[in-house]
């Protein structure tokens, strides 16, 4: 598989740029934003297979950007990250259109493993 | 569970309690029934009493005049016949010596003739005797030698003298035989006068007063001026001696009046003076007579006094009891009902704090966990990385840490999510388990044994397991603040026949007093002061009772306390 190319969207920078860091060490190419608007402005240039997105974020909201990404970028696929408190957030996440979530805090096998399952979806979807 | 006493007892819970809810603080429904009862007393009996008292004493009246009426016809009858009797007697002399001479009366033939007469006529007469002006009696027939005899100066002689008639007192004669005298006057044309004599038998008299229909225990007789019987009494003293019952007053009527001897007995006492002589007709009626007849009646009135009495306080005892109790109930149901409220705004204020509280320290949480987990890349990546071990170490107790805060936000986030009603299929053991992990920490510092005993094939049973929860985490709760160190708590949970499952959970704590056992599962009961709300059980019972579950408790005061908790498979009502 070739590299995984990841978007990181949530408003503790602290968490994703650690987390970005560490998926590097794992050889997966992430960037990290830390609220929706720039993330939807990265999207509008570069492509990635996935894009795991806080559900809670001050501004334009995860489930907002879910939205535009399901509209924009059908083939991107996206992991939401909730917390303990709104897992119900990530169910409805799935409703619309979300490849799976994650909870906070994040076990980083489980989110690669989660990672690469969506970016196969995401690939299989482009090749007709 | 803190107790003093040392009975076993088993109640069921409930707000139907005979005892006073001292929870009420002043308001004390013992004070309402007791008000209601005097209250409900004092208006229907009062009446009552005051309308028996009333009648006691009309009817008292009633009766002594019934007795007063007749007594007064009988002695004005015996008073007339006695007058018209003497004064009968008192014509026959008049007409004897008004009709002959002086001459002829002096003539013991001819006075005879006379005596023989007016005994045929009148009757009563034992002899005759005239006597002259001067006191010396020139004619007498008589069975006594009294001819010539003198009665110059005697009282008698000049009474007769000067009112023109006399009546005696009774004496003994010289025959022993008890008699009277009547004298008439007679006024000669030459301005002398002469006196007829007659002795006249006291037997007579009797007639007049014995023939008085009595009953047994009245007394008639006559006594004359100074109290001296005249005739024979049954009970009020010897024939010609002093009576026992003194001289009434001068009336000219007939009188009847009330009296009391000298042990305080009443009586009634009827007297007549009888106009022209020394007698007074005499009638004693005891008591006694009309108290048969007045006992019989005022026992009758006592005996419905009494049952009114005792049947109006059994009314009015059950009635006010019916009432308090139900003002108790009602009070109760509406205090659950705003406890309820209040406690349902209490957890979802304690739930929105949680949740807010479980979201905050998340996000630092997962920043923890993230840094962490980089530092065990970087430190794993590099081969010579010095202390690599301690370092990788350290790291793994980090990140067990933030597993362990993590599961606790968790549980808080899980609590406080639990205030809708929300039907779910449920293990009991492992909601029991879940409980129990909240409670662990302190059960294992004090070294509670917590033993689980549960039966086999236990349904899963479909509830609220928010609710659930809630009532387990108050049980044991107060099961782990009831046992000593090295305290035992066991938690059994077993299958019913009727498909019930039941859940016992007992410790071997101080126990429950029988007094508090009656009110645990009341609002605001609780026996750890100022520590506890006193809520606890009381919405325990209320979420059993609402997930159609009943919950029982036993207890024996220093050998621990039982809760069970049956619950049903299926909640069929809310």
């Amino acid at each position: 598989m070739e590299n995984l190319r990841v978007l990181l969207v949530d408003d503790e920078e602290e968490l994703v740029e650690t987390l970005a860091e560490r998926l590097e060490i794992r050889g997966i190419d992430a960037e990290a934003v830390t609220n929706g608007e720039d993330a939807l402005r990265l999207l509008l240039d570069y492509t990635f297979d996935v894009v795991l997105l806080d559900v809670r974020m001050p501004g334009i909201s995860g489930l907002e950007v879910l939205k535009l990404i399901r509209r924009q970028r059908p083939n991107t696929q996206v992991i939401l990250i909730t917390g303990h408190g709104s897992a119900e957030d990530g169910e409805n996440g799935m409703h619309d259109g979300a490849f799976d979530y994650v909870v906070k805090p994040i076990d980083i096998d489980t989110l690669i493993g989660k990672m690469r399952d969506a970016a196969k979806k995401s690939r299989e979807s482009v090749r007709p | 569970m803190e107790s003093t006493a040392d009975d076993k007892k088993k109640v069921e819970a409930g707000p139907e309690k005979e005892e006073e809810p001292e929870t009420q603080g002043e308001f004390s429904y013992r004070r309402i029934w007791r008000h209601t009862v005097l209250l409900t007393l004092m208006v229907s009996l009062a009446p009552l009493v005051i309308m028996t008292v009333i009648n006691y004493y009309q009817y008292q009246k009633a009766l002594t005049a019934e007795m007063i009426h007749p007594t007064s016809l009988i002695l004005s009858n015996s008073k007339r016949s006695l007058e018209f009797f003497l004064a009968e007697r008192l014509s026959a002399l008049r007409l004897v010596v008004h009709d002959r001479s002086l001459g002829s009366l002096c003539d013991r033939d001819r006075l005879e003739d006379s005596l023989r007469n007016v005994n045929t006529s009148f009757g009563g007469f034992v002899d005759l005797g005239l006597i002259q002006k001067d006191g010396r009696q020139c004619g007498y027939v008589g069975p006594y030698e009294l001819a010539g005899k003198d009665y110059k100066g005697q009282d008698w002689f000049r009474e007769v003298s000067l009112r023109g008639e006399y009546v005696s007192d009774v004496f003994m004669g010289y025959r022993g035989v008890p008699h009277f005298v009547i004298a008439v006057r007679h006024d000669d044309d030459d301005g002398n006068f002469h006196v007829l004599r007659a002795t006249v038998g006291a037997d007579t008299l009797s007639h007049h007063s014995i023939s008085l229909d009595l009953k047994p225990t009245s007394d008639a007789f006559i006594i004359n001026r100074d109290g001296i019987l005249q005739t024979p009494s049954n009970f009020n003293g010897e024939f010609l001696h002093k009576s026992k019952i003194p001289v009434p007053p001068f009336r000219s009527e007939s009188q009847v009046v009330e009296q009391h001897d000298a042990a305080g007995n009443p009586y009634v006492l009827g007297y007549a003076y009888v106009e022209r002589s020394p007698f007074i007709v005499m009638m004693v009626k005891r008591q006694d007579d009309l108290l048969t007849s007045w006992l019989a009646l005022r026992g009758d009135l006592l005996g419905f006094l009494l049952t009114s009495v005792v049947l109006i306080m059994i009314v009015v005892f059950w009635s006010s009891t019916l009432m308090v109790n139900r003002i108790r109930r009602a009070d109760m149901r509406r205090a659950e009902f705003v406890h309820n409220i209040e406690y349902t705004s209490k957890m979802a204020s304690i739930g929105r704090l949680a949740a807010g509280v479980a979201h905050e320290i998340n996000n630092p949480l997962a920043i923890i966990n993230e840094k962490a987990g980089l530092m065990k890349d970087l430190v794993g990546m590099t081969e010579d990385f010095p202390h690599k071990e301690r370092f990788l170490k350290t790291i793994a107790a980090i990140t067990k840490s933030v597993d362990r805060c993590s599961a606790i936000t968790h549980r808080l986030l899980g609590f406080a999510k639990r205030m809708d009603v929300k039907l779910e299929t449920i293990d009991l053991e492992e909601l029991l388990k879940e409980v129990l992990s909240f409670l662990g920490k302190e059960a294992a510092y004090r070294n509670i044994q917590i033993d689980f005993h549960v039966d086999e094939e236990i349904p899963s049973i479909e509830s609220d397991r928010g609710q659930l929860q809630q009532v387990f985490l108050n049980i044991i709760n107060n099961a782990v603040a009831a046992v000593d160190k090295d305290g035992h708590i066991d938690i059994w949970i077993e299958k019913r026949r009727d498909g019930q499952v039941r859940v016992r959970i007992k410790d071997d704590g101080h126990g429950i007093s029988r007094e508090n056992l009656k009110k645990i599962f009341e609002p605001f009961f609780t026996t750890k002061k100022e520590y506890g709300t006193g809520l606890g059980l009381s919405i325990t019972y209320g979420i059993v009772q609402k997930l159609g579950g009943n919950i029982e408790v036993e207890s024996e005061v220093g050998k621990g306390t039982s809760f069970i908790i049956t619950l049903p498979i299926q909640v069929t009502k809310f």
